[in-house]
């Protein structure tokens, strides 16, 4: 089939209106970059979910890395997605001019030889994100312990997908999911099953370039025209059926499931992952971080990351004062939604026409 | 957050990989895949995730070329 004549299909299609969610907070920034939507029926509607995990995160999460960045004796190690995000009273980076130590990691592994290296320190990394990075949370702890390093914490705010996924099938109106591509590396396309079959909808699972996502929403559209509901996988070179059974392996060892709250969905039973047995010395108090930052009235983060509204939707979308409220920009932030590279509201405010 | 990109790998020594990132050479760790010099491999966080069986651009024209055969199934 050549790409040109699924472009026509899907620029073409004059069947029922449908809504696709595309999990992953990357495919969002993917789907804008490649000019997906310029693509396709004003009949397909792609919609955002609660696939970027710095989003999802409640406030309690940043308040306790604060906390530990504020210690004289400790250091906060972030990805830069976290910084800006306001907790309580400040976000990470306005806690660092209040003289907290925050230090920019592009890998947690570098906490290893850092913490070695200092052992009057303690190295405290905000562990953000899904299956995609856990296993390298788990690396890293594994490891740690095998070098006898002490001063290593994590404050973990992980997740995993599936959970999530049922919590929208049962509730949301969706009509097919793009799998969100780099956690299905790590779990593999298997796990989609159950819920296709369960909630009879598609999934498909996608790369990262506008090929891979092109396919998987011809595949999508295709199947909710033909009634079936069948998980197909468009990624096959980085994604197979069982994933990466040694990361799995890795992650089991490791952490355990049990309830995390998810912003704008709430609390999702085994949908969150902490350390445990002998790892659980390295946890920093991860647990019961539940509490979740007031919204200011108008914010409608919780309806952006379950797709039932676009970003520009919301009242407080974009500079300037509408509708009473000040305007939210990736400059001054409500909430994380508008401050992550792979929140759905910064990436519609920088693609913003 | 989840972004990974595929590099080339160019030595490996214990569990670590030299990748080449369009000519950005790259110390990778390995815990997670087991990799040979010469493979792709997607790598996320500093850390390998997978090994990519094809590069980019025969995976993508396998792909349109087996879609139909992939909806029927």
């Amino acid at each position: 089939m050549e790409i040109q004549s699924v472009i026509d299909y899907l620029k073409g299609y004059n069947g029922r209106p449908v809504s696709l969610m595309e999990v992953c907070g990357t495919h969002t920034a993917a789907i804008f970059k490649g000019g997906i939507r310029s693509f396709l029926s004003p009949k397909i509607r792609l919609i955002s979910g609660p696939g970027c995990p710095v989003c999802v995160t409640p406030t309690a999460f940043i308040d306790r890395c604060v906390e530990y960045a504020m210690r004289p004796d400790c250091v906060l190690l972030s990805f830069g997605d976290m910084l800006k995000v306001p907790g309580t009273k400040y976000s990470l980076t306005e806690a660092k001019g209040e003289g907290a130590r925050v230090e920019l990691m592009y890998s947690p592994l570098e906490a290893l030889d850092k913490a070695a290296a200092h052992p009057e320190i303690t190295y405290v990394i905000a562990a953000v994100g899904f299956e995609t990075t856990a296993p390298v949370y788990a690396l890293l702890i594994d490891e740690a312990r095998k070098r006898g390093i002490g001063n290593l914490r994590l404050v973990t705010a992980l997740k995993t997908v599936i959970p999530a996924l049922t919590w929208l099938c049962e509730g949301e109106e969706v009509d097919g999911f793009l799998c969100p591509g780099h956690v299905s590396v790590i779990i593999g396309s298997r796990p989609y099953e159950e819920l296709a079959e369960r909630y009879r909808k598609p999934f498909a699972v996608a790369g990262f370039e506008p090929e891979h996502i092109l396919a998987a929403v011809y595949d999508l559209v295709r199947q909710l025209e033909e009634g079936t509901h069948a998980v197909h996988n468009y990624y096959p070179n980085a994604v197979k059926e069982d994933g990466n059974r040694k990361a799995l392996a890795v992650l089991g060892s490791c952490f355990e499931t049990g309830t995390a709250v998810w912003r704008g969905l709430g609390e999702i039973q085994g949908s969150g992952l902490y350390l445990k047995g002998e790892y659980a010395e390295y946890d920093g108090g991860s647990r019961n971080l539940t509490q979740d930052m007031k919204l200011p009235s108008g914010c409608r983060c919780g309806d952006v990351i379950t797709g039932r509204i676009n970003p520009d939707q919301c009242p407080m979308f974009a500079a300037g004062e509408k509708d009473g409220h000040a305007g939210c920009t990736p400059m001054s932030p409500y909430g994380p939604c508008m401050v992550s590279s792979e929140g759905a509201c910064g990436i519609w405010y920088r693609n913003r026409v | 957050m989840c972004i990974a990109i595929p590099g080339k790998v160019l030595e490996v020594d214990g569990s670590t990989a030299k990748v080449d990132f369009q000519g950005n050479l790259v110390d990778v760790t390995l815990g997670l895949v087991d990799a040979k010099p010469g493979q792709y491999v997607l790598v996320h966080a500093g850390c390998a995730i997978q090994v990519m069986e094809k590069e980019q651009a025969d995976e993508i024209a396998d792909l349109y070329r087996d879609m139909e055969t992939v909806l029927s199934r």
